[in-house]
């Protein structure tokens, strides 16, 4: 019986030649990555109570992304402690208010096919894009992690996500993610890896495969891979990275558990209700709910490409004036590149606010939360009740065109009758 | 987090809440930046504000399918385990929060008859055997096992105990021993 991907990434770093979902194995990490919220706080403090330094500094990453900028003496401590500790434990790859973690890692070469990867988030599963098996853990798995190099994982079933046809225009990977939630639930991969595959995939850019994989936390799955192509190729060496393998694919004899299939010819603008991301079906069903706030952000949907769909459709119109538009570019990087090409004038001619690089409102924690009863849409990966400011506020998902012509109209809008 | 580790803390009153009990639920993100101690009473405070008040040690949280999904934040189960919560019971639970519930020493059991223990039902729990007694309705039910290697970690009293043991047994290869130790 041949292998998924996954399975085949697990057994090498768990030093064997074949495993099978069910099975308990050891895995050496080839990079941990941490952030301010769960990490230096957290782990610090421990390791030293272990009386150990981290294994490896050469193997974390960590990024300063939830509490900035800081906005109180809170939150300017945790980025203190966090540059502190960074400090003491001479790790070199840190990035400080440089952008979203799961953006920035593959941003400055991190990630590749094959590396077996743990991040100190539920969103870790962003890496798989990039053809890494990569899961998230909480504060205490990680800190083992950080003491010994090594996690115990449950080797897990794999769903395969299959996309066949092409997107038609201004259907988005967030629009086929939402559509997934809204089939299979907030349960429906639960414990297993979603491999997407087909013909869509192929065709979709890095940027739109990470919204794929980044997703894969709202069906409960352990994480979401995506077999290394060309347009990897090309990512990954535009990073200057070497020994790219490129033969890693799930064999032809491999196992899935499940098989979902999609068609993408069909796929129409998808909207997630309050308060879940499995609350998704066709725009059309919520058309004309007011909104008070429209919100790009986040590491799902504020790329280069998210804000560049933003401003295809905010290009020359300005923002109802019952409804402000908010935009926090996902990292440093892409605000400079979407200042170069003309991107974030369009949106601020249009009547955007310009806010930092970080998870701000995504998680509640910065900038641009929503008050009681509020209405909000949003190009953030998850909704639910509380997250984004008051237990009584609500929030829709979409994708940044969808976005984007709600801001213009104040409503819930096909972005197509905007065009 | 330093928990002072009670175990045995079996025995108890349940509170029973519905399916999905979110991480933004059990640790609200307002709140993510203060320390475990304080962001614990805010537990649970958008579905029941009585919670924090009423929840004693000992006392067994039920939900339904799913529980703990969301973010990785481990505050959602370290919550639960300073207000005293030793076991939660659901249909299912989110992989993350399954795996920073034994770590942090609380133990999740997946139950199907969740849905017949009500509210403020007396409740006792035998891990071990996979027995769950509900002394107010006066009958069992059973639970899944636990794999053993949870267990363990369980029963040192979470993974960070269970490291020191290994550091003290000299078990683990790759450490690197602090020098102002
Ligand atoms: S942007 Fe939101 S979902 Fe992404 S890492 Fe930050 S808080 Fe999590």
């Amino acid at each position: 019986m041949g292998m998924t991907i996954s399975e085949k990434i697990i057994a090498k770093s768990a030093g064997v030649s074949l495993v099978k979902p069910g099975e308990i194995v050891t895995c050496s990490v080839d990079i941990a990555m941490i952030h301010d919220s769960s990490g230096p706080r957290r782990q610090g403090p421990r390791l030293k109570e272990l009386g150990l330094n981290v294994w490896d500094p050469s193997k974390i990453v960590v990024i300063s992304d939830h509490y900035v900028p800081a906005v109180d003496t809170v939150s300017a401590n945790i980025l203190k402690i966090t540059r502190d500790w960074v400090k003491e434990e001479n790790i070199t790859n840190f990035y400080d208010l440089q952008g979203i973690c799961h953006i920035v890692l593959p941003e400055r070469g991190h990630l590749k096919p094959g590396l077996f990867c743990v991040g100190g988030d539920s969103h870790s599963p962003t890496g798989g894009a990039f053809g890494t098996f990569m899961i998230g853990v909480g504060a205490t798995d990680m800190t083992a992690v950080l003491a010994t190099g090594e996690i115990w994982v449950r080797v897990p079933e794999t769903m395969q996500v299959n996309w066949s046809g092409k997107l038609n225009e201004f259907i988005t990977a967030k629009d086929m993610m939402l559509a997934l939630c809204g089939r299979i639930g907030l349960l429906g991969a639960d414990y297993m890896v979603c491999e997407f595959t087909g013909e869509t995939i192929k065709n979709l850019s890095m940027d739109e495969r990470m919204v794929l994989t980044n997703m894969t936390a709202e069906v409960g799955a352990k994480t979401g891979i995506i077999a290394p192509d060309n347009t990897t190729l090309d990512f990954l060496s535009s990073k200057n990275l070497k020994e790219i393998d490129m033969e890693l694919c799930s064999d032809e004899d491999a196992n899935f558990a499940t098989i979902e299939k999609f068609d993408a010819n069909t796929l129409e603008p998808q909207v997630a209700a309050p308060h879940s991301p499995a609350n998704s079906k066709n725009l059309s069903e919520f058309r004309g709910i007011n909104i008070d706030q429209a919100y790009i952000g986040a590491c799902t949907g504020a790329k280069l490409e998210d804000l560049q769909m933003a401003a295809k459709i905010l290009k020359g119109k300005t923002c109802s004036k019952t409804t402000r538009l908010l935009v926090a570019p996902s990292s440093t990087k892409i605000t400079a590149a979407a200042a170069a090409d003309g991107t974030l004038e369009i949106l601020t001619e249009a009547g955007a606010i310009l806010l930092p690089s970080g998870c701000g409102a995504c998680a509640g924690l910065g900038a641009g939360v929503l008050s009681k009863e509020e209405v909000c849409i949003s190009t953030t990966n998850r909704n639910f009740k509380g997250r984004m400011g008051d237990q009584d506020a609500e929030v829709y998902l979409g994708s940044p065109y969808t976005v984007a012509a709600a801001a213009i109209t104040g409503r819930i809008v096909d972005p197509r009758e905007i065009i | 987090m330093n928990f002072n580790f009670v175990q045995n803390l079996n025995k108890g009153k349940a509170f029973v809440y519905g399916d999905d009990i979110n991480t933004d639920v059990l640790a609200p993100g307002a709140y993510l930046k203060y320390s475990p101690e304080k962001m614990s009473k805010h537990c649970l405070e958008s579905i029941d504000p009585d919670f924090v008040s009423n929840v004693k040690p000992g006392d067994i949280v039920v939900g339904g399918k799913n529980f703990g999904v969301g973010s990785s934040r481990e505050q959602a189960a370290a919550s639960l385990v300073i207000l005293g919560v030793r076991y939660v019971v659901a249909k299912s639970f989110a992989r993350i929060f399954y795996r920073n519930a034994f770590n942090l020493g609380l133990t999740p059991l997946i139950c199907e008859d969740y849905r017949k223990i009500n509210n403020n039902d007396i409740l006792e729990i035998n891990s071990k055997e996979g027995k769950i007694k509900n002394l107010t309705q006066n009958c069992e039910y059973n639970t899944n096992s636990v794999p053993d290697h949870l267990l363990k970690i369980v029963n040192a009293g979470g993974l960070l105990a269970e490291l020191k043991n290994k550091i003290e047994n000299n078990t683990l290869k790759t450490l690197r021993f602090r020098k102002d130790n």
